[in-house]
């Protein structure tokens, strides 16, 4: 098995959190794995039912707009040298901002509705999209094009048969990173103001001292982390499968 | 078939690379352009796939002299430039695809031809699969089925080991005696030049004014052996001189 060595490394990590943890025998601040998988297990019901669903659905509708604005975004830098001359730089200083810090104003716009976590998902999830996706669009080369132009192709040819295959796996590469970044936007949304999903549920819970009850819902965005990633990467293998042949 | 008529033509205005050049191609016939690098035997491919126009001057193909020529001349690039997310099949169909032929109908007219360029069994595959020699198949079909009689091949085996090179070589006349194609063929292997044309276009001075245009003076079909005759071997000795010298400048 190839990830024994993975599985070994997490099972270590675990066992020391765990004997530390009772040690240290203060489970308002440090609470074991095992209480915390206990505690996940007690609130199942309202994490799950409750909480789990709108996090859930702030991250898709986060991630459906990264996607569509950012190939958007990288397809119109890509056909014109002016909008990538005007835009690569703004879209680098919008990485600059601290979205945290920016997060409130979204509160002041959008209200306590769900486009204010949205937008703070967007916000942090685009850049990955739009930057990859316009690296894979510009990684062409002359000599292709040029063979394509021999053939008689049109520029929508060239972009729909040659650009956009090459980009597909930039575009991936892209996702992967934005789709682990949505899960801690739309916590990072949730803290600043709401009346339910699993960020909310884990800042409540704190203001409790129930330290078990933080980590529960992070125990359950570290899940839907991994389950999209998973997705991603099982997309990308089977829309990708010649880079295995080659 | 193909004929430049005093073509001029230059990247920069006062820097010409070609000057008032003229010259024609027969249809069915098999010519090489030999030159040192640098010597415009890229320019004039780009100019009869239509990549660059003639500053001056009229280039006519098949009679057309003021017809678009891109999507109308079948070029084979020196690297092969086949897509490694479509396999063999789908590289070959290219053209026809581009050519707005309908995907089911494309694969069936390639389908027999994959086995006629030797290629049966590979239509499956990914181009990462095949060797050095296979890969020059596919891009010289995808060459050929850019529907056109004209085809530019750009030295097309100079990536290609000795002995691929030279199997290549008789493929490629076999081929071409087959389809009864126009070639048009550059190369610096004064060798591979004798092998495969009817006649050689030599560029010697530049900018290009005019070729020298010899005539190989050997039947078909050829044998390797023919190469050892000694008019042939004085032949490539005065090519090789004439290369060397432009090298010298």
């Amino acid at each position: 098995m190839k990830n024994a060595s993975t599985v070994l490394i997490v099972i270590v990590f675990l066992t020391i959190w765990e004997i530390g943890a009772r040690l240290i025998d203060k489970s308002f601040i440090l609470p074991s794995p095992i209480q915390i998988l206990l505690k996940s297990w007690e609130l199942k019901e309202v994490l799950l039912l409750k909480h789990l669903p709108i996090t859930l659905l702030i991250i898709l509708i986060g991630l459906i707009i990264s996607i569509g604005l950012g190939t958007a975004i990288a397809i119109w830098m890509s056909s014109n040298a002016y909008v990538r001359n005007a835009l690569y730089p703004i879209l680098i200083a919008s990485q600059m901002i601290p979205v945290i810090a920016l997060a409130p104003i979204f509160v002041l716009w959008f209200g306590y509705t769900i486009w204010s976590k949205v937008a703070v998902t967007v916000l942090i999830t685009f850049f990955p999209i739009t930057v990859n996706t316009f690296d894979g669009l510009s990684s062409g080369n002359k000599e292709n094009e040029e063979l394509f132009l021999t053939m008689g192709a049109t520029k929508k040819d060239i972009f729909l048969k040659y650009l956009v295959p090459i980009a597909l796996p930039h575009f991936f590469s892209g996702l992967k990173v934005a789709v682990t970044l949505s899960v801690i936007g739309a916590a990072i949304g949730e803290w600043l103001g709401a009346q339910a999903g699993l960020g909310y549920f884990s800042r409540r819970m704190m203001t409790q001292f129930d330290g078990a009850g933080v980590f529960a819902p992070i125990f359950i965005l570290t899940l839907i982390g991994i389950s999209l990633f998973i997705c991603v990467n099982f997309i990308e293998n089977r829309m990708i499968r010649w880079r295995l042949k080659n | 078939m193909l004929a430049f008529d005093n073509v001029t033509f230059g990247y920069e205005r006062s820097r010409n690379i070609l000057d008032g050049l003229s010259f024609n191609v027969q249809s069915g016939e098999f010519i090489s352009i030999v030159g040192a690098s640098g010597s415009g035997k890229s320019t004039i491919f780009r100019l009869v796939t239509g990549l660059d126009e003639p500053s001056t001057g009229a280039i006519s193909l098949a009679g057309n002299s003021n017809g678009q020529l891109l999507g109308k001349v079948g070029y084979m690039p020196q690297q092969d430039l086949l897509l490694p997310w479509r396999t063999i099949l789908e590289n070959a169909c290219l053209p026809l695809e581009i050519a707005d032929v309908k995907k089911k109908t494309a694969h069936e007219q390639v389908k027999p031809l994959l086995k006629e360029f030797g290629l049966a069994g590979t239509e499956d595959k990914y181009p990462g699969e095949l060797s050095g020699g296979m890969k020059q198949r596919v891009a010289f079909l995808r060459a050929v089925l850019s529907g056109n009689e004209l085809l530019l091949l750009d030295e097309p085996f100079s990536a290609l080991d000795a002995i691929t090179k030279l199997s290549m070589q008789e493929w490629l006349v076999n081929q071409w005696e087959k389809r009864k194609a126009t070639v048009l063929f550059i190369t610096h292997d004064v060798e591979e030049a004798l092998f495969l044309s009817d006649r050689i276009f030599l560029l010697k001075n530049s900018p290009v004014t005019s070729f020298e245009e010899i005539e190989v003076p050997l039947p078909r079909p050829r044998n390797r052996s023919d190469l050892h005759r000694s008019d042939i071997l004085q032949l490539k000795e005065r090519l090789l001189q004439a290369l060397r010298e432009a090298v010298m400048l």
